[in-house]
Parts: structure tokens; sequence; C-alpha cells
């Protein structure tokens, strides 16, 4: 044979041809067979016909032929396309190392980039589009009232409402619920060396069976539980950890709770996080049956979880809903109470529940992470465009020598996602600390947050971000190049060359675009910081500075109502005697719940010898409190505090809010008046300013404060106003209350400012997000004007240099540099202010008493942005004042 | 014998194709007329099923192959084997030769096996 005979090689000039191929073998082997036979004596005719004979079937080998010779000319087509990607990996990375200033510049700026959108897809995925932790958890539904103003007691059921619900309902597999007025550490374990807090809920009995929680040790309660006192518990996952060190046989001990032996039955898995759904950043220790029996004539006290049967929808629940609620009693031993709750039973999904109201700001972060993404995208097309420039006779070479163009575009592009695949890379690494670092901020009150890890769908989520940055940074830089004349870039790639100035302009719209890109993030951050300043601004109605709260623990038991209370109060007055003597301590005093927490309310006191319409009387919140706490909470009121006086055999005494006072006796003071409840009289002795009692943002209702002497008060939150840092004051607190009672756990000392804290930290979560994306857009889009200014200087020395050798001033030339930076960033401002103004509008419903308008945050914007494209323009500006003419006049 | 057609079994083709080209590239044609040669035209095959056979093995990888001229200067396609084909081909005989002598050792018997020799 002879290797590659000269035919060959421009047989298949137009490319291969299988079929071809196929044919020419089969007709060789044919023409050979016949020229033989013809040898031996055959007829040309009678040996074509033997040669087919011997062939057999001619059509059938060809097809098989073609068939398989496609299918090997495919995947070398294949291997030829991953030789040549590998070229381009292994060029690139050649070609980067060469400059590795632009390679860390990029790798940096798209991890920021990368990582924050890694982040922000993990918190969106976990609270909004992942299902929440349970099998079939959209099933699941929360059933409560439309919102009203008299807080959790009116978005609760009775415990005979809750039976007559369950069994009257026909769309549940499963109805259940839990005791919705449970506060921190309401419980004491004991028998154990020093009493220990612990907050514990109680759940009705299938409460863990309906939601589809399996026990990971022991069993979980039953529903007859639920009837009657069981002293049975199930540990949370992370107490059992934490207090009993994992004991493995744990299940069948019995543990002190307030003084009674509880014996556990159970432990939870770790995938079950009550605080994380129900309560957000709330810490529960364990669970206990609730007991239904002793809870009927308690009024509304349980919160309801259904699970729905497999197919119904929720609108087919709220049909059925529409059909039970007449035929439901508050209590079933007052007919009268029948079908109070119609219209007050509203399924919902449990997940629309948890998150419904975060989804705005989700979306809201979610944009914001977008658009640091496209800042970022930008800013790279930006750099690479002006190392295509700079690279331009590099790539006219390798086109000169045969390169397509085509190829050429995948080598850009192939640069930019070896660079993508860089800072995702080292992106994920950012949003995994990110992400470790948010599944921790326990202070922070959203839900789900616990939960929070990077999963499969992030990996993914990672991998198409990281493709879509590499494909929109640089394509542009591909085409740019591709699109130009390749000779002429050969024949003259330096400054002032066509081809570079028309890339200035292209580079020129691309920093307008990231300035108004960044404009944009400016004025939504600038907004939610006014917004958040706003909250903290408002009126809470108490002073939180330098005050603290403690739960403390009593014993009042006494044979009869009356023996308990004056016993109650002496034990307070004890209490708060001691504790307002320790150094520091300006004020003390007690309440049972306390501002911006859980609450309840009882009934409808009526003002006495006044008239009004059903429904036109307000529930207003109670609060069962001692004389000092108004003054420790820092409240505003006039007429008189409660005294120690007030006690069970005096006059029945009543504090109201202002918000009440104006319901009750419009236009008067009701300082003086009374308020009937029932055949009882309470003496309206004081009037208190409203207290923001359930949420900072929104407005107050009625508030009424009883004496502790005269009503029985659920618990008690020692409060202190002190002039030193509440802190320092922990642990002469407790040992004081220690020292009057031996049992009073170690309870948490907590500065009321954390409780605000807490209530503001979702706000305060998002806002310091969306600012720190403004800042690293304020920081990119600075970065990109940096980038052309000082491109532009550099083009532009010899320029620079003849003007300023036939007299141009140091001043002038700097400003002429300036000027350009701030037109730069003045057409982006102006584009920027447009579409903020719609971005605004979008987000509005974030927004906190500030206007989308709001001009100081325009002007504060423009401010920011003028200020840093001065100061990135203000350096190449610099070097450009700097040139020294003879030498630039002398290089070229 | 040259009246009785050996049928192949199944994958005796691809072994003595492999075998045909060890000496060197050979065209279709020519491994045609080596097969029959060398057994004495007693392996008697339809041309062409000889072709499907051998773009197998190019598709396998155990052969290779590229275009050039015949001895009477036609355009032909050569095959040749590849490291891999050399190794399968060295594998397949010894395969081949041990199945050859069970076989052989059992049509050759004598007489029947011993009773407590039966499984």
């Amino acid at each position: 044979m002879t290797p590659n005979p000269l035919w060959r090689r421009y047989s298949r000039m137009l490319g291969p041809d299988p079929a071809a191929d196929v044919r020419d073998e089969l007709s060789f082997h044919l023409q050979a067979r016949i020229d033989d036979l013809v040898a031996q004596g055959w007829s040309p005719e009678s040996a074509r016909h033997e040669a087919e004979r011997q062939f057999g079937d001619l059509r059938a080998v060809q097809q098989f032929g073609v068939r398989i010779a496609e299918k090997m000319e495919r995947r070398k087509r294949l291997h030829d396309y991953w030789t040549d990607c590998f070229q381009d990996v292994r060029y690139t990375f050649r070609t980067l190392r060469r400059d590795p200033g632009f390679a860390a510049i990029s790798i940096l700026i798209l991890t920021l980039a990368i990582g924050a959108n890694i982040a922000v897809f993990s918190v969106v995925n976990t609270l909004l589009l992942r299902p929440l932790p349970f099998p079939d958890s959209r099933q699941l539904v929360w059933i409560a009232p439309p919102p009203t103003g008299c807080g959790l007691s009116c978005a609760t059921y009775s415990a005979d409402a809750y039976e007559e619900f369950r069994e009257q309902s026909r769309v549940y597999q499963g109805v259940t619920g839990y005791m919705a007025f449970t506060t921190p550490d309401n419980m004491r374990l004991t028998g154990r060396g020093e009493p220990e807090p612990a907050t514990s809920f109680e759940v009705i009995g299938d409460f863990f069976q309906v939601l589809g929680v399996q026990p990971l040790m022991g069993r979980l309660f039953t529903q007859d539980e639920s009837r009657g006192p069981h002293p049975i518990a199930v540990l949370s996952n992370a107490y059992w950890r934490r207090q009993f060190a994992s004991d493995p046989a744990i299940v069948g001990k019995a543990v002190e709770l307030n003084g009674t032996p509880v014996s556990i039955v159970g432990v939870l898995p770790d995938s079950f996080d009550f605080g994380a759904v129900f309560s957000p950043g709330a810490r529960v220790d364990l669970f206990t049956p609730l007991d239904l029996n002793l809870e009927r004539d308690w009024g509304n006290i349980v919160t309801l979880v259904g699970r729905l049967k497999p197919g119904v929808s929720v609108a087919q629940a709220l049909d059925d809903v529409n059909r039970v609620a007449p035929n439901m009693y508050f209590n079933t031993k007052y007919p009268q109470t029948l079908g109070r709750y119609k219209g007050d039973l509203i399924p919902r999904p449990l997940k629309d529940y948890v998150t419904g109201k975060l989804r705005r700001s989700l979306i809201a972060l979610w944009c914001a992470v977008g658009a640091i993404l496209l800042i970022a995208g930008v800013n790279l097309s930006n750099l690479l465009l002006a190392r295509a420039v700079a690279r331009a006779k590099e790539f006219a070479v390798r086109g000169a020598l045969g390169a397509s163009r085509g190829r050429i575009v995948r080598q850009l592009l192939m640069e930019s996602l070896v660079l993508s695949s860089g800072g995702a890379a080292l992106g994920l690494g950012l949003a995994l600390m990110l992400i470790a670092w948010l599944a921790h901020q326990g202070s922070v009150a959203l839900p789900l947050l616990s939960s929070l890890r990077i999963d499969g769908q992030a990996l993914g989520w990672t991998v198409l971000v990281a493709v879509f940055t590499a494909t929109i940074f640089g394509l542009l830089p591909g085409l740019r190049i591709a699109s130009g004349n390749l000779q002429e870039m050969l024949k003259d790639s330096g400054p002032g060359a066509g081809l570079g100035r028309k890339h200035e302009r292209v580079r020129a719209v691309l920093v307008i675009f990231e300035v108004a890109l960044a404009c944009v993030l400016l004025v939504s951050a600038g907004l939610l910081l006014r917004s958040f300043v706003k909250v903290l601004e408002v009126d809470l109605g108490f002073q939180p500075e330098r005050a603290a709260s403690i739960k403390v623990d009593y014993d009042d038991s006494a044979p009869s109502q009356e023996a308990s209370q004056a016993k109650r109060g002496e034990i307070f007055q004890q209490i708060i005697a001691r504790v307002s003597a320790l150094p520091g301590v300006e004020a003390a005093g007690m309440s049972d719940y306390l501002p911006l927490g859980a609450n309840r309310e009882w009934d409808t006191p009526v003002p006495q010898g006044r008239i009004f319409a059903p429904g036109e009387l307000p529930d207003p919140l109670v609060y069962v409190i001692t004389p000092g706490f108004i003054r420790a909470l820092g409240l505003r009121m006039h007429g008189r505090d409660f005294t120690w006086a007030d006690g069970p055999h005096s006059e029945r005494v009543v504090l109201i809010n202002a918000s009440a006072a104006r319901v009750y006796w419009p236009g008067e003071d009701a300082v003086g008046k009374i308020l009937m409840r029932d055949k009882e009289e309470d003496h309206v002795v004081g009037v208190v300013d409203d207290v923001h009692e359930e949420t900072v943002e929104g407005g107050t209702g009625s508030q009424i404060y009883y004496p502790a002497m005269q009503q029985g008060p659920s618990g008690a939150q020692l409060v202190i106003r002190t002039s030193l840092p509440p802190a320092t004051l922990a642990e002469s607190v407790l040992r004081a209350l220690r020292e009057l009672n031996p049992a009073q756990p170690a309870a948490e000392f907590r500065p009321i400012q954390t409780i605000v804290d807490r209530a503001v930290s979702p706000r305060r979560f998002f806002m310091l997000l969306v600012a720190a994306f403004a800042g690293l857009g304020l920081l990119l889009a600075a970065l990109g004007i940096y980038g052309v200014i000082s491109y532009s200087v550099t083009q532009q020395a010899q320029a620079i240099g003849i003007r300023m050798a036939l007299g141009a001033s140091v001043g002038h030339v700097q400003r002429q540099v300036l000027a350009g930076t701030l037109r730069l960033a003045f057409a982006g401002m102006v584009l920027g202010t447009l579409v903020a103004l719609a971005v605004a509008r979008l987000i509005s419903s974030l927004l906190f008493a500030t206007s989308s308008w709001d001009l100081p945050t325009y002007l504060g914007m423009a401010l920011a942005l003028l200020l840093v494209a001065a100061i990135s323009g203000y350096i190449p500006a610099r070097r450009a004042s700097g040139v020294n003419p003879m030498e630039v006049l002398r290089s070229n | 014998m040259d009246t009785a057609r050996l049928e192949f079994f199944r994958g005796t083709l691809d072994v003595l194709i492999l075998k045909a080209v060890v000496w060197g590239p050979l065209h279709g044609y020519a491994i045609t007329n080596l097969l029959r040669r060398q057994s004495d035209d007693a392996l008697l095959l339809e041309e062409g099923t000889l072709y499907p056979a051998l773009w197998r093995l190019e598709n396998k990888g155990l052969l290779d192959a590229e275009w050039g001229l015949s001895e009477n200067n036609r355009k032909a396609k050569f095959y040749w084997l590849t490291p891999e084909g050399r190794r399968q081909l060295r594998q397949e005989v010894k395969t081949w030769e041990a199945y050859a002598t069970a076989v052989a050792k059992v049509l050759g018997a004598t007489q029947p096996p011993l009773p407590e020799e039966i499984g």
C-alpha cells in the first residue's frame, strides 16, 4: 500500500462522504473479482454475474456500511471537538498565566458576584421554592381567622371548637394544633443540680403524626393523651443533645419539670425544628401533651394545623369550613356560643403562612443579586474587550494562519468560561461560609433559616450562573473581534486605530449600563435604609434602652383564690423591693407578657353607663402587672400607677391605654371612670400611652392593665430599668431572686432592646443584604469607570503629550479627563434614575413611612455615584497630566 | 470436502479476519482470497458478509483503515491490525484452541466415562 496518495488529499475536499466511501470500496471488490474471472477465461458479461452472485446481497451490505460509517464519523467529529476544546483550555491557562493581574481581578469580581448569587438562591430556595420539610407538605394547611386587632386570642380557637371542627370536617386526614400562649423559658427543669429554664410547647396528641414527623427514639403522643393529665414529654433533638448529652437510653427516664416528675417517652429527629417553622427564632426544648379537658374553659388557646386528604384543594377546604363553622360552639356548655366562629376559619397552605409575607422581600433580594451579576458580567466584558483590543494582533495572526472566526469566538468564550468557573468554584466556597453564618443567626426571626444548606439545586444554579455569566461577558468581546476585519487589525492595531475607537464606544455604553444598574441598586438600598431608620424611630410607647427582663419563678399555690392573690402580692412585693435595692437599678416591676411577644385578651369590658352597638367595643389585650412596671419599661401615663395597697380586698383598679380610652370615653378623661366586666366594677386610675404590642411597624389597638394582686397573671417577667449597661446586672439580679426562691432557674437575662431588635431583624436582614449588594455594585461600577478612563488615557497618551507640548496646562488635561469620566457617570445616572423610579414603585410595599420618590435618597445616590466616579476618574487623570511630552513623542 | 459448506460459527469470521491481516495491510478483496486459499477452499463465505465484519472491527478499534492503491493501481481501502486488535487476536486464538481441544476430546472418545466420574 502506498500511504496517502496525492489524490487522496483532494478526494474529500468538501468534507467526508461515508456513503461514497462505502460505494467505492465495494465496487473495487467487484471489479477485482471480475478481473480475476476474466483472466480465468470468463466472458466479461458472465464474469460480472458470477462476481455479483459470489458477493451476495450488495444493497444490504451497502446500507449497513453507510450506517456504521456515519456512526464512526460522528464519533470522530466529537473526538476532534474535545481535542480542540482541550487545546483551548490549555491555551487559555497559558494566556491567563501571562496576565495574572487580570485573572485575579476577574476571578475576584466573579467570586463575589457568584457567591452572593448562590447564597441568595439558597435562601430563596429554602424559604420560597422548596416545600416545607414534611412529607407531602402541600397537604398541610394553617387554619386561622382573618387578621384582627386583638392579638393571639383572636387568632386561636377554644378546646371545644377544635373538637367540633375535627369531628365535623370531612376534608382532613387529621386536624391538630398546639397551645399558642407559650412564652420562652416557661418551664423549670429541676432535680439535676441547679434549676434550668426550658421552653416547652403543649401540643395536641396527634400533632407530630399529622405533620408526618417520625420519632428518632421512643414514641410520640396519642390522641387520647390530650384528654386528661399525662405527665409525659417528648424531647427536641437539640435539647436531647445539649441537655442530656445524647443519652441513648433517655426514653423511659423521668425528669422533673416545675417540680413534677415527667417521664420522657420519645426524642424527635434532627430534621424537625418546630421553631423554624412555627415560631421563627425561638428555641423549643420539649413538648408535652396539651390537656384539652383542663383548657376547656380557658377560651381561645389553640392554633390549628390540618392535613388535607389527597387531592383536596384549599378552595374545597374553605367550602367545607363554611358548612362546619355555623355548627361550632365556642363552649358547648353555653348554647348561645353556637356559630361564633362563622367566617373565622380560613384554611391556607401552611407554607404560605410560614413564608408568604417574606415573598416580596425575597424576590427583591433575588433581583438585587441578579443585578450584581449583571454588573459583574458587564465589568468583565469591559475588561475582556480592552484585552481583546490589545490582543487584536494575536487574533489577526491566528486568523491568518487558518483559525476560523468561530474558533476565535470559541477561544474567547473558553477564556470567560474558565474565569467564571474559577469564580464559581471560589464563589461556592464563599456561599458556603455565608450560608453557614446565616444558618446560625438565631437572632434573626426568619423561618427555616436553620435548614439552609447548599444542595443539589444550589449546585445546579451555580453551574447555570457560571455559564450564563461566561456567555454574557465572553460573547460580546468575541463577536466584536470576530466581526472586525482581520487584515485591518494585522496592519495596524496601534493606538488611534479605527477598531480601538469603535471598541471604546462599546465600552462607554457598557459603563453607562453598569452605572445605571448600580444606581438602581443604590436607590433601592437607600429607600430600604431610610425605611429601617424610620422603623427604628417609631415611638414604641416604651423605652427599650437600659431595660432588661428575666422570667421569674414563684409559687402562689394557696387553698383559695383570694389567699393565692394575697400570697402572690407578698412574693412580688418582696422580689421588687429586693431587686430595686440592687445598685444600679432605677426601677423594677413585673408583667406576665411583654410587648412584641405573645399576648392575650380576656373579655369585653363595657364603660359604665354607656351603650354601644354589638361589635363596637374592642377586646383589649390584657397585661397583668405590678406597681413599678410602668416606670421600669418606660411607659408614659397620666393618673396614678398601681400601688401595693391595691390588694385583693380593696377597690378593683385598672389602667387602660389611650386607644381604649378614646373608644370608651371619646373626648373625656378616662381617669376616675368605671369599666364593667359583668358585675365587677373596675376603676380606671390611669391612662397609659399606646404601646406597640405585636409589631413595630403595625398600628396599636386597645390595651388594659390589671394589678397582679387582684387578677391571675400567667407567669411573671421581671423588668428592671438601670443606669448601667443591663448585662452587668444579670448576675446580681439572679442571685437576689435565688435568695428569695432557691428554685429560680437560671433564666435568660434579656435586654429589652433585644426584643425590639428581634422584631425588626427581618427588615434589618434584608436591608443589610441589599445595602451590601449596592455597595458591591458601586465598587464594581467604579472599577468599570476606572478601567475605561484609564485605558483611554493610555491610548491617548501621545495626543495628550502633543497637547502638553503645545502648551496645555496640567490642570487643563486633568479637567478634560475628569469631564470625560463625569459625562459617563452622568449618563448612567440619568438612565439609572429613570429605572430606579420604576423599581422604587415596585418595592414600595417593602418600604415603611418612606415614599418611593424620597428625594434625600435620590440625592444621596447621586452624590455617592458622582464622588465615586470622580475618584475613579481622578487617578487616570493624574497619570495623564504626569505624561512627559518628550518621552511620549520619542517613543513612537 | 470441497462440496461441504462449512457454516461459520458466530464470531469465527472476526478472528479469521484479524488473523488475515496479521502479516500486513490488506484490502477486502485480498482478505477474501487469502481466507479461501489458506483453507484450501474449504471455508466458503458469501463475500458480502466480509465487509460488515470488517467495518465492525474498524468501529471497535481493532482494525485501522486507510485508502491506498491496489496492485493494479486502483484505489482500495486497506485494513491493518491496531495494537488492540493484535491483543484481541492472541486472546481469541487461545480461546479457540482450548475450545477445539475440548470438543476434539469428547468427539474422539472411544468409551463412555467411568460411572463414578459422572457428577
